[in-house]
């Protein structure tokens, strides 16, 4: 299949050799199992879009039928009716009317419902229907249906709405005859059946909730009894004592996964990296462009692979707990603190990703609903004091803070040190949330209202597509970006050219700028060469250590006693200190801002969040060198 | 079963009240008449009446399926008791108490 141009509009692959494009759009509510049989209809075949003008994701794919034709498919968010209110809803309404730019009206459309509800499911069902469309009914959780003694009468249902009904369990890939029969219908250009039923008033919720109703009594639909799992199951995962308990060691585990699990791999994935690069570099002849491919291009290649170990290992944990239901009870858990900064449930869990990595962090935040709740997420998240941190801090600690015990022998001033910079970060988060939510990003009182879905097993298709999904969406996207922004501090770093050797740091682009913005960073107590810091550091925190190991001539670690030496010789503890409040409060890492424009769909965010950040990183910074200069 | 005439154009327009429709057999609980689902004990059923709150809000909790007439029933929560979880026209729906305090039983 011809790869789709370009990933992030929703435009479909030119037609080859003739075939004309059919498209079949899936719609249905939140949890009725529409992404397993999505998934299921077209395994790899598929990728994730943006349609124009929204932050909206949706997922496209491809099925071949065995007569030698294609049919696309669009998987249409999660909605509970068609009217155009949130963003999702307004999308699916207009892709189902053709009024969506760059995609035409689809051929057919099917509506994915859970058979175990189906009472108050099949009211979605009159607005699709209203729409004339050729429509396929399609009851999911036959399975579950059947297991707890329900009954649906399909044919009976099926000659009430006046249109095909097949009923499916997607997960065990059950009953899916029916409905690959009908989207080969669908590319013979069905007609679509005059509406021949009785459709209530759809703006009117109760009459339609009735109506749908009256179908299920006339159909003998036998609604099937109460999830006994799901009740003994929450009667632990939301008991008082025990629901805490597992939500701290969910918490825990997923902190320590991406901590210490994603670190061996890592390291692995760093090692790969640089041990290729080498061997790449034996291969060319020793000058400037061997600099600019091993140390610019393919190092920059590597700064962004080196994330996906932590993105993987994060999507997949959220993954077991989003399939399986669990995470709608760890936000339910985790609301009332939320709530109390301004926010909700959902963004526990992005926001502790984020002491581990702002990236995946910030990726993790699809899962919030609620626009103006994620985006508010995605903007404090870089203030959780990042792994990226920990060098600069150790660095700049060791240097300048004699190590002396306070509370016993585990817990001395450094740590003390290490521990306030944490909180600092925190403050800042929380801060900077309440800012947010009270004015610019104030929510219009949209009450919180989260569905507990019954607990389900994950499919491992699901979670493996997933996983799959999101490291193409992350490599493509932010890859990108990332690679853009390392080859050019590379020529920052290594131009100009003197008798064709890249010149030594302070004469560089980069040292220019250093010495030129050094008028504006000294009264942080910062000097050129700390400048030249900020300006590598933009790449990611922890290269500013490298950088200052280069600069002053000395193997650069933040173990390395010389590196702490030559700082203590160069800096004032007012601007050591500065510079540790300015690492916890400024935005120095570009993976961060492309993964934030990719999320947020534009360029906005991203420049406002680098500007408050930017600001409020000087002004502290600023405010901490004069502070420590009147005591140190 | 009483029904009402709606113009389907001016529907949106109408207030919550008019689209009560159904006109429920069962006996409410007397004790519990005009008060929130909050006063429900967990476990206890009860009739949901009207919502109050604006349209856009009560749609959308419509849409969930608290509508009036319907039954709801209290289970479990957060700690502390907010959030809680109503189980609502065959599904489990968590609310927190600020929204749910305006939801008025029968």
């Amino acid at each position: 299949m011809a790869e789709c141009h370009d990933t992030t509009t929703a435009t479909l692959p030119p037609p080859s050799s003739g075939r004309t494009r059919h498209v079949v759009a899936i719609v249905g509510p939140p949890n009725s199992g529409k992404s397993t049989l999505f998934n299921r209809l077209t395994g790899l075949h598929q990728k994730v879009a943006n349609f124009p003008g929204v932050t909206v994701e949706h997922r496209m794919g491809r099925m071949r039928l065995d007569i030698g034709r294609d049919v696309f498919l669009v998987d249409l968010p999660g909605v509970y009716s068609l009217e155009p209110r949130t963003e999702d809803e307004r999308v699916t309404h207009d892709v189902l009317k053709g009024e969506m730019k760059d995609l035409p009206r689809p051929d057919a459309v099917m509506l994915i419902l859970d058979s175990t509800n189906l009472g108050r499911h099949l009211a979605l069902a009159a607005p699709i229907l209203s729409l004339g469309l050729p429509t396929m009914i399609v009851l999911n959780m036959a399975d579950d249906l059947a297991s707890r003694g329900g009954k649906v009468d399909v044919v009976e249902l099926s000659k009430q709405l006046g249109t095909s009904v097949a009923l499916i369990s997607a997960s065990q890939g059950a009953g899916m005859n029916k409905v690959i029969e009908f989207l080969s219908g669908a590319t013979l250009g069905m007609k679509p059946k005059p509406p021949m039923l009785q459709l209530p008033v759809i703006q009117d919720i109760p009459k339609t909730r009735d109506w749908a109703s009256n179908i299920g009594r006339r159909t003998n639909y036998r609604a099937p009894a109460p999830p006994i799992w799901t009740r003994r199951l929450d009667g632990i995962f939301l008991h008082p004592v025990m629901g805490p308990i597992v939500f701290l060691l969910v918490v825990i585990g997923v902190f320590q996964t991406i901590f210490a699990g994603a670190r061996p791999l890592m390291d692995a994935v760093a090692d790969v990296i640089q041990v290729s690069g080498k061997w790449m570099g034996q291969a060319l002849p020793d000058n400037a462009i061997r600099s600019l491919v091993v140390d610019g291009i393919w190092s920059g290649v590597g700064s962004v692979v080196v994330f996906l170990p932590q993105i993987l290992l994060l999507f997949l944990f959220i993954g077991i707990l989003e399939d399986s239901g669990y995470l709608a009870r760890a936000a339910l858990i985790a609301d009332r603190t939320m709530a109390k900064i301004g926010l909700q449930g959902k963004s526990f869990i992005p926001l502790l990703s984020a002491y581990a990595c702002a990236v995946p962090a910030i990726m993790a935040t699809r899962t919030i609903e609620n626009k103006r709740d994620r985006i508010a997420t995605i903007l404090i998240a870089p203030f959780m004091t990042c792994s990226a941190r920990l060098p600069v801090y150790t660095l700049v600690i060791a240097a300048f803070i004699p190590e002396k015990a306070l509370l016993g022998p585990f817990f001395g001033t450094r740590a003390a040190a290490l521990l306030g910079l944490y909180i600092l970060g925190f403050l800042a988060a929380i801060v900077t949330a309440r800012l947010l939510k009270s004015t610019v990003l104030k929510s219009a009182r949209a009450p919180f209202v989260l569905e507990m879905p019954p607990y389900r097993w994950p499919t491992v298709q699901s979670i493996c597509l997933r996983l799959l999904d999101r490291s193409r969406v992350f490599l493509r996207r932010a890859g990108t970006v990332i690679l853009g922004v390392a080859i050019v501090l590379w020529v920052l770093a290594n131009l100009p050219l003197h008798d064709g050797k890249p010149p030594e740091i302070g004469h560089s682009i980069a040292g220019m700028v250093g010495h030129a913005v050094e008028p504006a960073i000294r009264p942080l107590g910062f000097n050129w060469k700390i400048g030249i810091g900020l300006i590598t550091s933009l790449a990611a925190r922890e290269v500013i250590v490298g950088t200052l190991g280069t600069i002053y001539g000395i193997e650069g670690t933040s173990q390395s006693e010389g590196l702490q030496a030559a700082l203590r010789h160069d800096l004032t503890p007012g601007g050591a200190a500065a510079l540790l409040v300015f690492f916890a409060f400024a935005m120095q890492c570009m993976s961060t801002i492309a993964v934030v424009r990719r999320e947020t769909g534009g360029w906005r965010w991203p420049a406002i969040q680098f500007a408050y950040m930017t600001v409020f990183a000087y002004v502290f910074a600023f405010l901490t060198n004069r502070l420590i200069s009147l005591f140190f | 079963m009483q029904t009402i005439c709606l113009k389907t154009d001016r529907v949106v327009n109408d207030t919550i009240s008019q689209m009560q429709v159904r006109v429920n057999k069962e006996a409410p609980k007397a004790s519990h008449t005009g008060h929130p689902i909050t006063t429900l004990r967990r476990g206890e059923a009860g009739i949901l009446d009207r919502i109050e709150l604006p349209e856009h809000d009560a749609r959308r909790l419509m849409e969930m399926g608290f509508l009036p007439g319907h039954t709801i029933v209290p289970a479990r929560s957060a700690p502390g008791g907010d959030p809680r979880v109503y189980q609502v026209d065959g599904s489990e729906i968590a609310l927190r108490r600020e929204t749910a305090r305006h939801l008025i039983l029968r």
